[in-house]
């Protein structure tokens, strides 16, 4: 058995989130048979579309820890090549990009997990900003297409960098060696894990609610300045509420909170913006029925990293 | 049929599917083991094992591809693939037109047409590519008689169209190392040859009936 079965706190957060699950399905079902306008409805749909999206990431998320260290790596692995899989097909690539491609995806992008299950840290940091740097665009040069040539390198690169480098640092939370906290790390990734899901959602909810000031419509039509401080405060405080599942106390676990809340909604504005320059309008029937991975990851992307090396600079010296 | 699938062909179909997360969607007709011959654009090696793969199987362990026999025939390894896995029809590329003369190019094609009746026979399927060769992607080329023909000697066979999208991107012509992408698969409607219509008319309406399926940035 992985130690994250022998470990009381891990379960009590894991059943926590059960808990609450298994409320949110049925409020979200009550609310869904209450609701008779149009606008109300969709808002309830959307929210327990989410609820069944959560359902899955917690199978997933139990099966890994099921299998320990390893199955955390590769079903992190196999969200980075959903995601990228997704992202290639939005971005416009070209012919002569073709083998640069396929070296991200059957180099590049397996190499990155390895390193980080291999705990060379010194390595798996550089890998994609260095590294794959490099690579890229000789590669793309060697193919000898020059049109577009900085586009397309800086496409690719970001691709890389969004999927890959930023990702791989979640299952990366596992391999700090934190002193007092030994084999209790499955608990910082599912940590993390609550409080970016609870910020998007609760975001969203304050935005239906009181939101009325727009940060970027351009972007990201729903986004309101109400709704991005009333949901930073209440995820930041649901955070709070879980220190005693981490390394933290609670004013610590309020500032990572507050950290992984901000960086959330950096990562999905940026994704939104992202999929407007590349016209999702053409390619969202690609996506429709693959599930829309880079949506569920977007707020993840960016906080990741960040409260990894929060972590790592602060509690694993 | 009683052969089944060969498990090559499985797990290069299981390949497939999970390399091009194909999206199928039945716009103009329902899945049916009935006998059909599926005719769609070509742009890659990929074409013909992705709209294989996205039949049920019971109508996949029906359903042989027509394939050319300059290609498969070359090493013995595509002609293990194409006899053996896949039970693909081999058929010569041109044979009208290298033909010497008039005579000679009409008996080619009759015995093409006639290689091509025989395996449909009385319970299979076909997958028919009917640009002859693969194309940049950007528009269906102009396609060749086989159809025609095929169509007035089999008149009791569905003509049904389909139109593969992004398989271009995924594993392009020269290419031998596919990149994983997404793509979408759209059967139509079925047509057939109307009385008193020409080769060439129905030879172009055919080809409307695949490139109308086109939805990437149609919309």
């Amino acid at each position: 058995m992985p130690q994250a079965f022998h470990d009381a706190t891990m379960m009590w957060l894991f059943g926590g989130v059960l808990c609450a699950l298994i409320i949110f399905h049925v409020v979200g079902n009550t609310l869904k048979n209450r609701q008779r306008r149009e606008t109300g409805r969709t808002t309830i749909d959307t929210l327990n579309a989410r609820i069944r999206a959560w359902w899955k990431m917690c199978i997933i998320f139990f099966l890994s820890i099921l299998l320990g260290r390893i199955g955390a790596l590769v079903m992190f692995a196999v969200i980075s090549f959903l995601a990228m899989r997704e992202y290639m097909t939005l971005v416009p690539t070209r012919r002569g990009d073709h083998r640069t491609l396929f070296w991200s995806f059957f180099l590049i992008m397996p190499l990155q997990y390895y390193l980080v299950g291999a705990h060379r840290y010194g390595l798996f940091a550089i890998m994609i900003p260095v590294l794959a740097f490099i690579f890229v665009p000789t590669s793309i040069a060697i193919a000898g297409d020059t049109s577009n040539f900085l586009e397309r390198s800086a496409k690719i690169q970001f691709g890389l960098m969004v999927c890959v480098y930023c990702l791989s640092h979640a299952p990366a939370l596992l391999l700090l060696n934190i002193p007092e906290f030994e084999g209790h790390n499955a608990r910082l990734l599912l940590y993390l894990g609550i409080v970016d899901q609870m910020n998007d959602i609760l975001q969203y909810v304050w935005d239906k609610l009181i939101g009325s000031h727009k940060i970027a419509w351009r972007v990201s039509p729903n986004k309101t300045w109400e709704g991005f401080a009333a949901g930073v405060v209440s995820a930041t405080a649901i955070g709070t509420a879980l220190w005693w599942a981490t390394p933290f106390t609670p004013l610590q676990s309020a500032g990572m909170s507050f950290m992984i809340c901000l960086l959330g909604f950096a990562g999905s504005l940026v994704i939104s913006a992202l999929k407007r320059d590349i016209g999702i309008k053409d390619f969202g029937v690609v996506i429709e029925g693959q599930g829309g991975i880079l949506d569920h990851i977007d707020s993840l992307c960016f906080a990741a990293p960040i409260f990894f090396h929060l972590v790592r600079y602060y509690f694993a010296p | 049929m009683n052969e089944g699938i060969h498990p090559i062909a499985s797990l290069l179909a299981a390949v497939a599917r999970f390399i091009s997360g194909v999206q199928v969607q039945w716009a103009g007709c329902e899945p049916s083991v009935r006998q059909r011959i599926y005719f769609a654009n070509h742009t890659s090696h990929l074409d013909f094992v992705v709209l294989w793969s996205a039949l049920p199987s019971e109508i996949r362990a029906r359903t042989r591809p027509i394939a050319a026999k300059d290609y498969w025939e070359e090493t013995p390894l595509r002609r293990y693939l194409a006899a053996n896995v896949f039970k693909a029809v081999l058929v010569e590329r041109g044979v009208t037109t290298k033909a010497k003369n008039h005579e000679e190019a009409r008996f080619a094609g009759r015995s093409l047409i006639e290689d091509m009746a025989g395996a449909l026979g009385s319970e299979h399927s076909l997958i028919l590519f009917p640009e002859g060769t693969r194309g940049s992607g950007e528009k269906v080329e102009t396609f060749r008689g086989g159809l025609f023909h095929l169509a007035l000697r089999r008149p009791d066979v569905e003509l049904v169209p389909a139109y593969l999208e992004n398989l271009n991107r995924i594993l392009p012509k020269g290419e031998f190392a596919p990149v994983p992408m997404l793509s979408l698969l759209t059967f139509g409607k079925p047509i057939q040859v109307e009385a008193h219509e020409g080769k060439d008319e129905f030879l172009e309406r055919a080809r409307e009936a695949v490139s109308s399926l086109r939805r990437i940035g149609s919309a």
